[in-house]
């Protein structure tokens, strides 16, 4: 690695860490702007003015904007995630099992989707404009073009209410089997990969093409090589940082669809924290959801462009 | 020969009014688009029956003669419901895609006449905007104004800004590198007058595909919205909050859970269709 390349993956990380402070001011500022006062809505309408006034000296609410927001970010970095206003125990505390239970759901649907999608996107490249290339193409626009919730409810139609293979909702604190874990899981899992695979398809297939493209491709084609010889030795190994580049940026669909499946299956992971605490306005709960999944984002979006910059053979 | 038939005839049906040929798939994505444009602007007078009102006296019903699309979950009939949603979702999606283009545009052409810092700090803001996933922007908003008609349409235009800003910056900054802008800017012209005159009537047409692009981004950020109980409120419905209303009939299989669906399917696919099927005079006008 030379110092062009570093220099670009320094700046683009630099970006990154300037887009969260911008993200976290924005997050900060857009649930503390809130018409009515935290501490009267936390007392209740019944609390004497002194109460409130106690309350709002103790949670700092009289000090400027900016100080509040500085005193939130310490504590954020600091592992300090504020206290819920529903139920009075420690954000980190709720978060705590529900993100390792988002991060499996996340897994798994990688595990299946990353090679069900690089097959079918790279094979509908390999064999542009036959039959099977269009029936992926249209079926990846489909699914693109409806919303998430639609995939879900098609699926429980499908597989819960027609076939009868799988319980249409699932909870994760009731698994007492192996069977019984795959059972809760298809679902979600299923929704959540024909979503993402559908992104990822479109992205490997465009990135294989434009690689086949190449002169060099087309000079492999005149000296007489055979068909998957130009994809697997020439096309493939120039390809790949545009594709892991397509995955990463596909993965980070996932956090729109995470929260439609969380929702629609009751699973008991951090997106449907979050949708539950909008339902309660408990802003300390909503700013650190908020920030995981920015955060989890943000590090999607430039792993796949520091990938893209690597994966250049010009800046080597 | 139906087929050629019919293409000829539907070319012939644009061609002599706009001068562009339409293909037989983006003149079928044109229809469906205008058949929902049309039952949004007239569906008061259309609907069987009025929406608020208990008129089956099953709940989920299936299919009928008399409830097209079955019943809800409290006996009111799905397809009034649907036909008024179409209001809703077709209404505020492009009230906001309009706002949203409007604005981007605006300040991606002044950004790439403009330059300099303007531009520099401008990209980088929106940039930074972009990196926020929309559906928690949405959830962020939500969670802090509440949830009204207005608020939803600025949230979903402000949501979408920075994409069309980034489309349109790209497209004029390289129409600001051709010489007629050289020129103009030595007769001494101002820069609203180089954004307005110049640069606009160069970039309009892949402008207006992206605008169609991000409508059906709205259309689906909305519906999730709505879904999520976080969109249109009660008693209004658009088509997201409809499915969310009758999820409950999902383990029954009844009609009202996927017939919303299908109206939103059918509202983004055709615009996708539509613009995959644009001319390319309209389309790729800059390139």
């Amino acid at each position: 690695m030379n110092n062009r390349v570093l220099s670009l993956v320094l700046s683009r990380l630099l970006i990154a860490l300037i887009t969260l402070v911008i993200v976290s001011f924005a997050v900060f500022f857009a649930t503390t702007l809130l018409p009515g006062d935290t501490a009267t809505i936390l007392l209740g309408q019944a609390a004497t003015p002194e109460a409130v006034e106690g309350l709002r000296k103790a949670m700092h609410l009289d000090d400027p904007a900016i100080f509040r927001f500085l005193r939130w970010i310490v504590g954020l970095l600091q592992g300090d995630l504020g206290t819920s206003y529903a139920n009075e125990m420690p954000v980190a505390d709720l978060i705590g099992g529900r993100f390792i239970n988002t991060l499996q759901l996340a897994g798994v649907t990688a595990l299946f989707s990353v090679p069900i999608a690089l097959t079918l996107g790279i094979t509908a490249a390999m064999l542009r404009g036959s039959l099977y290339d269009r029936a992926v193409t249209v079926l990846t626009i489909g699914v693109i073009s409806v919303p998430e919730f639609m995939i879900a409810t098609s699926a429980v139609l499908i597989f819960a209410v027609y076939l009868k293979w799988l319980p249409a909702l699932s909870f994760a604190n009731e698994v007492t089997s192996l069977t019984e874990l795959l059972r809760i899981y298809a679902m979600p899992v299923i929704t959540l990969t024909f979503v993402i695979s559908a992104q990822m398809i479109r992205m490997t297939r465009a990135a294989v093409i434009e690689t086949l493209n190449t002169p060099y491709v087309e000079m492999a084609l005149l000296k007489g090589a055979s068909r998957p010889r130009i994809v697997f030795r020439h096309a493939l190994p120039n390809a790949l940082g545009p594709i892991v580049n397509a995955v990463a940026l596909s993965l980070s669909y996932l956090l729109g669809g995470v929260i439609i499946v969380e929702t629609i299956f009751n699973y008991p992971g951090i997106a449907k924290l979050m949708v539950d605490a909008v339902a309660t306005r408990d802003l300390p709960l909503i700013q650190s959801c908020a920030m995981i999944f920015c955060l989890g984002y943000l590090l999607l979006i430039t792993a796949a462009d520091i990938i893209a910059i690597l994966s250049n053979p010009r800046l080597r | 020969m139906t087929m050629t038939n019919s293409e000829t005839k539907a070319d012939r049906i644009s061609g002599t009014r706009l001068g562009y040929r339409f293909n037989i798939i983006g003149m079928v994505g044109l229809s469906v688009i205008l058949f929902w444009a049309l039952i949004a602007i007239f569906a008061p007078l259309i609907i069987p029956y009025p929406v608020g009102e208990i008129v089956d006296l099953d709940y989920f019903g299936p299919m009928s003669r008399d409830f097209w699309l079955g019943s809800d979950y409290l006996g009111r009939d799905m397809l009034s419901r649907i036909l008024m949603g179409a209001r809703y979702t077709v209404g505020i999606s492009l009230a906001a895609v309009t706002i949203a283009c409007f604005s981007g545009v605006m300040l991606g052409m002044f950004a790439a006449v403009a330059g300099g810092w303007l531009d520099t700090v401008l990209s980088r803001f929106l940039d930074a905007l972009n990196s926020i996933p929309s559906k928690l922007f949405g959830l962020v908003v939500v969670a802090a104004v509440g949830s009204s008609i207005p608020v939803l349409i600025l949230t979903l235009s402000v949501i979408y800004i920075p994409g069309a800003y980034r489309f349109a910056r790209a497209l004029a900054v390289n129409i600001n590198a051709m010489d007629f802008i050289t020129v103009a800017r030595i007769r001494g012209e101002s820069t609203l007058y180089l954004i307005r005159s110049e640069i606009l009537p160069n970039i309009v047409g892949p402008v207006l595909a992206d605008l169609g692009i991000r409508f059906v981004f709205i259309v689906l950020l909305l519906s999730g919205l709505s879904f999520l109980g976080l969109g249109v409120q009660p008693p209004y419905a658009d088509w997201g909050a409809l499915v969310r209303e009758n999820i409950g009939g999902l383990p029954f299989g009844a009609p009202a859970v996927m017939a919303p669906s299908f109206a939103i399917a059918s509202l983004t696919i055709s615009v996708n269709l539509l613009i995959d099927n644009l001319p390319k005079k309209i389309r790729d006008r800059s390139e």
